[in-house]
């Protein structure tokens, strides 16, 4: 039997769904459901990180989201659209193709960097309490938005449009949907690699014995630095993606509501698995759409669907396992490099 | 140079004195023991020396470094390695895994090697993943490679924890007691092991252990501790007859 590429496999689909949104198989609201899909695959695996493999308490996520939206949709604005404030646009909408990604890389990695609000206190402090700091975080993020007034306030901030525009005008395919369905297989790529890696086993170590880990020569502190920064700066990429995906970013649209949201997801698919964050996070987002003729009763169904799943299932969907591991047979046909 | 050097050890907790002027050189491959009555400090002079408290007073020297300041994976690094008195292994993380992590201090590639895999952090990978097999394989763990320790028994969990000690190539292996909680014939194994780890590696054993059985056939010096203080320092033979010795275990006949 072939053994194929996880990246080829993920590649080849992606190149299918350009293909089939191309020749309008794909409408704009399944388009747009995919997205979310990939954005939401983004969130929960990087959340996965903390609250799973290190069995931190994290709920501050959407903070850190908003400052890769935010981040990533000023250097497009600055660079692409015309603003009142920002001004002129500086570059030809010809350079929108290489601008764009390093403008989302500059989004993840202001998250990044506001993960770090997180990352030092938790060197001391853990549990209930760490909790309450990521809360926090969020809190500062949204509130420090709602008063800059230079990028919009509580009215919100927009102009990212002019970027995918400039792109579509180099090449008409569907852009937004290409760069998320890359950035959610970077991300899912980094993740892995990660996990998988010596290094990376030390996080799980620190949530299992975090004195054993520290005694048997892992340094923890580094080890929660990583998992904070990589983690939020993931997160980040993924807000950038939504913004610009959207066009128009709010700072309420990433408060409390959208944490809790990924920690549903996370708790969902199961603590520390790549593959159970990956499926619930699809498995969530068609659950949202397919409960829409509900309206607003969804919101009584899902987490009545939440409570019974934690009734009957607390470990979540794969509870601690990938794919891999209840499916051995998979390994033949898929490999992870 | 002598491999441990402790002087005046003292650690204080409010106003209890845990250890009062502790003092101990080692040099290399011995096999010492630290004894005392429960509550004698023996734990607390290992957690400091391991740098998991620091000391009210005194000093750690471990190769002629002082261990001051330093953040206990930092002097894991120094070459000090340890086990705990209740097991600390990482228990859903199977044997193999637990016995490659503890080889952070030397893993030699970044966390960008780890993503972009480069050849580096191929070549350190399988020489960890070879280190951890050489280990399982020396120590008759091999069938239980893949196991999570927590469904293991409790014989072989210490097992698996000296291994895991012994991964990080230590030149001075701290033992908190290591026959707690097990059966006559489980101490009989772990004596073969420390025998054959003090007769294989060039390291030198320091334990903590109850068992007189375990001490004696092992350790060529014992050091005796109450409340804090030494009160005896020598041979197996003298410390049977000494005193000081007899009085802190069995107490006073005077009432």
């Amino acid at each position: 039997m072939q053994k194929y590429s996880f990246t080829t496999a993920m590649i080849a689909s992606m190149i299918l769904l350009t293909a089939l949104a191309q020749l309008g198989v794909i409408n704009q609201y399944l388009q747009s459901v995919i997205m979310l899909m990939g954005i939401n695959i983004i969130l929960c695996s990087s959340l996965n990180l903390v609250n799973g493999y290190m069995g931190e308490f994290s709920c501050g996520h959407g903070g850190f989201m908003c400052v890769g939206a935010y981040a990533s949709s000023i250097v497009t604005v600055l660079l692409f659209s015309k603003n009142q404030i920002l001004g002129a646009p500086l570059l030809p909408g010809s350079m929108a193709l290489i601008a764009f990604p390093l403008a989302l890389a500059a989004g993840a990695a202001a998250a990044a960097v506001a993960g770090l609000i997180v990352a030092i206190p938790s060197f001391k402090t853990r549990g209930d309490y760490l909790a309450i700091i990521t809360l926090a975080a969020n809190y500062m993020v949204i509130s420090a938005i709602d008063n800059m007034e230079i990028i919009g306030g509580p009215r919100g901030f927009m102009g990212m449009n002019a970027t995918v525009h400039a792109m579509e005008a180099i090449l008409d395919v569907p852009w937004m949907l290409i760069w998320v369905i890359i950035g959610t297989i970077f991300s899912v790529w980094l993740l892995r690699r990660f996990v998988t890696s010596t290094l990376g086993k030390g996080v799980p170590a620190i949530c299992q014995d975090e004195i054993a880990a520290e005694i048997m020569s892992v340094d923890t502190n580094r080890m929660k630095l990583i998992a904070f920064m990589l983690s939020s700066g993931l997160a980040g990429l993924a807000g950038g993606l939504f913004a610009h995906m959207l066009g128009y970013v709010n700072p309420h649209s990433f408060d409390i509501m959208k944490s809790t949201e990924v920690m549903v997801m996370v708790y969902l698919g199961g603590m520390g698995s790549l593959s159970g964050a990956t499926l619930s996070a699809v498995l969530f987002t068609v659950l949202l759409e397919v409960l829409r003729p509900l309206e607003i009763w969804k919101w009584v169904v899902i987490p009545l669907l939440l409570i019974l799943l934690m009734q009957f299932r607390p470990e979540g969907i794969m509870g601690n396992k990938e794919l891999s591991d209840l499916f051995p047979k998979l390994r033949k046909y898929y490999s992870f490099k | 140079m002598s491999l441990l050097e402790v002087k005046g050890l003292t650690r204080r907790f409010g106003g209890l004195i845990a250890v009062n002027d502790f003092n101990i050189e080692l040099g290399e491959h011995e096999l010492v023991a630290l004894i005392g009555p429960n509550g004698a400090g023996k734990t607390t002079v290992f957690n400091l020396i391991s740098g998991f408290y620091q000391p009210s007073e005194g000093s750690v020297t471990i190769k002629g470094k002082d261990t001051k300041g330093l953040r206990p994976h930092q002097v894991t690094s120094l070459g000090v390695a340890r086990t705990f008195q209740g097991i600390r292994l990482w228990g859903e993380m199977n044997v193999l895994d637990n016995i490659r992590v503890s080889q952070h201090s030397n893993l030699g590639y970044s966390l960008l090697d780890s993503f972009l895999r480069t050849k580096r952090y191929c070549k350190r990978e399988k020489q960890i993943e070879d280190t951890a097999w050489e280990l399982l394989e020396a120590m008759d763990l091999k069938d239980y490679a893949f196991e999570v320790p927590r469904n293991l028994p409790y014989g072989l969990q210490r097992r698996v924890e000296i291994a895991r000690a012994m991964s990080l190539k230590p030149s001075l292996l701290l033992l908190d007691e290591p026959a707690a909680g097990l059966n006559s014939s489980d101490v009989e194994g772990l004596i073969k092991l420390v025998r054959w780890i003090y007769d294989t590696y060039p390291v030198t054993i320091w334990m903590i252990e109850h068992q007189m059985k375990v001490v004696m056939s092992l350790c060529t010096r014992i050091k005796v501790v109450d409340f804090g203080t030494t009160i005896a320092d020598g041979s197996p033979h003298e410390i049977q007859a000494n005193p000081a010795v007899i009085k802190a275990y069995l107490g006073d006949d005077t009432i």
